[in-house]
């Protein structure tokens, strides 16, 4: 049996977990073994229902009145207890900071290894897995040891996909034996993420800058331009660590991912730091002095010139045109 | 306070990664090293920490001989006192490098030092494992909070803040504890030149220990798929401009 361990917000199944479900499934089904999925708390009993299209076979949901706010020590203490009572050949988590980190004390707990980000899993004892280094940067294939194999999904490896129904479908709750100190770490209290200006992740154009902007004033332009195509502006770790923009502004591997339809990038170098922050444009245009500039590889179009030059031209060309 | 912060030795790729001709490693010839961008600001934090609170900063890193040279960067920031945990210069799985980690906390607090905070990057540059604190949390049977972006202590206990789905999570624990932390969690200073003439002179404690066999074992490197891509040229300088608009209606980002 293959357990995906699977994360939901208020009742919504996590795109990443429904990749991961994708991943084991594909496992399972090398390995002619059943697929299921462990939820964690009463109120991911509303999220189980959609699972079965992904060919799950039955989920255990995880019940103790304390897991009503997530804490990573219980939630690694369900999957222990689920691990001892079904014996699973290997346990799957989505590639999330909480996936990643459930996994991590599930590892930790029992003693056995833990490969984060795969792409690909092919069993066998050991199991060799393909799983992503520099935030996908490099890709290593690496042997995966200990009785039940322990490893998360990288997001967006693969595809989330409907799969062929399992044989039947259920769902049985289960009292996991839980500690106090299980839940000495505890989310406390939650803040909610300020609305309003469309987030980086989440923005259809993105205007990107980098040490070649030259200056925090000189991102002025390039707000400018965000704004009149209805995007947000972002920018490389150089001018985060200059001081000239936020933290909260970085596209890259300690950054935002962003999945722009355009990605405007200025004066960026090209890192493959930043390149892999940026992976998920669909189009990428490129401004930048330096023809040879390793992000030209990633361009699908490039003005060569000064972003000091070319960022008001192009706002004044969008402007008239709208104007026409 | 006394913090422990731990740092991991990675070359400074820039525009694209060349391998060795055996694919184990990245081709280091031309590049030079640094630390993790989370661990600079795990370093800069413990520093921060200790001017606030008093207390002493120690730096600490499993690797090879030359991992040197990062406790020296930890020294010049600020660091009191730096532990070299030497390797072959083979990469260690999460496993092992917790292990050893955690058998140095507990030689020390043998030997009369004890740490109130172990500060780690939440994730390494290079191999990305997500695991080293927690597993050094649990073998030492500490708290762990792992990807923290705001820290602070009072009254012997830290309020850590980190992203989580929709906003923020705060989590309150009790010190000694394990915190990892991510790159925006502070700005890390730049060295001053008093503080790299200390650097250098500065004794680094010097352990060695053997790598256990690893249940997590590199079989070998590889680039993904290449994405080398012909750019179509819009034109030079200013002169893109009205090409750059055509294209946007084009791909949809302007109405037509």
């Amino acid at each position: 049996m293959i357990v995906g361990l699977v994360e939901h917000d208020g009742g919504v199944t996590s795109e990443l977990s429904l990749q991961m479900l994708t991943l084991g499934r594909r496992l399972a089904d090398r390995l002619g073994v059943s697929l299921t999925a462990l939820v964690v708390g009463a109120e991911a009993r509303r999220a189980v229902d959609g699972l079965a299209a992904y060919g799950v076979s039955a989920v255990h949901v995880a019940v103790d009145d304390r897991l009503d706010e997530y804490a990573p020590g219980a939630w690694a203490a369900c999957v222990v207890d689920l691990m001892g009572r079904e014996r699973p050949g290997a346990v799957l988590a989505p590639g999330s900071d909480r996936g990643n980190e459930v996994m991590a004390h599930v590892g930790a707990r029992t003693g056995l290894p833990v490969a984060a980000n795969c792409t690909e899993v092919e069993p066998g004892d050991p199991y060799t897995v393909t799983r992503v280094r520099w935030g996908g940067s490099l890709l290593e294939e690496a042997r995966l040891r200990g009785d039940v194999k322990l490893l998360t999904a990288a997001p967006h490896a693969v595809q989330a996909e409907e799969g062929p129904a399992a044989g039947g479908f259920s769902v049985e709750e289960f009292s996991p034996a839980l500690q106090e100190k299980d839940f000495r770490v505890k989310v406390a209290r939650r803040e909610e993420r300020a609305a309003g200006k469309v987030s980086l992740s989440e923005a259809r154009v993105v205007v990107g800058g980098g040490r070649g902007v030259g200056s925090p004033e000189g991102f002025r332009p390039l707000e400018e331009l965000a704004e009149l195509l209805g995007g947000a502006v972002g920018c490389s770790r150089v001018v985060t660590s200059l001081g000239w923009r936020p933290h909260a502004d970085q596209v890259g591997q300690t950054g935002v991912r962003i999945a722009p339809d355009l990605y405007v990038a200025c004066g960026i170098s090209g890192a493959i730091q930043h390149m892999v922050g940026a992976k998920g444009a669909k189009k990428i245009l490129v401004i930048n002095t330096d023809p040879q500039a390793p992000i030209l590889a990633h361009a699908d179009y490039a003005i060569i010139g000064d972003v000091q030059e070319v960022v008001p031209a192009l706002v004044s060309a969008i402007r008239e045109a709208k104007g026409r | 306070m006394d913090v422990l912060v731990c740092v991991k030795r990675v070359p400074i790729t820039g525009g694209r990664i060349t391998l060795t001709p055996d694919e184990q490693d990245i081709d280091t010839r031309y590049l030079g090293f640094t630390v993790s961008p989370h661990e600079e600001c795990a370093v800069e934090e413990a520093v921060r920490l200790v001017e606030a609170h008093g207390g002493s900063t120690t730096a600490l890193t499993l690797g090879p001989e030359a991992a040197e040279e990062q406790l020296r960067d930890g020294l010049a920031l600020g660091a009191d006192r730096a532990v070299l945990l030497e390797t072959d210069g083979a990469e260690w799985d999460a496993g092992a490098t917790a292990a050893a980690i955690a058998q140095v906390v507990r030689d020390q607090s043998d030997a009369g030092v004890a740490y109130d905070l172990l500060l780690f990057g939440n994730e390494s540059a290079d191999a990305g494992g997500y695991q080293v604190g927690v597993r050094v949390a649990h073998a030492l049977d500490l708290h762990c909070v792992t990807g923290v972006k705001q820290l602070e202590i009072r009254d012997g206990a830290a309020v850590a803040r980190r992203e989580g789905p929709g906003g923020f999570e705060i989590y309150e624990l009790a010190l000694p504890a394990v915190i990892t932390v991510k790159e925006g969690i502070n700005l890390p200073r730049y060295p001053s030149i008093p503080g790299r003439l200390r650097a250098k002179k500065a004794p680094v404690e010097r352990l060695r220990s053997e790598r256990p066999a690893p249940g997590l074992e590199k079989v070998r490197l590889r680039l993904p798929q290449g994405r080398d891509k012909q750019a179509e040229m819009l034109g030079d300088g200013a002169a893109g401009a009205e090409r750059a608009v055509e294209v946007f209606r084009q791909i949809g980002v302007m109405p037509p």
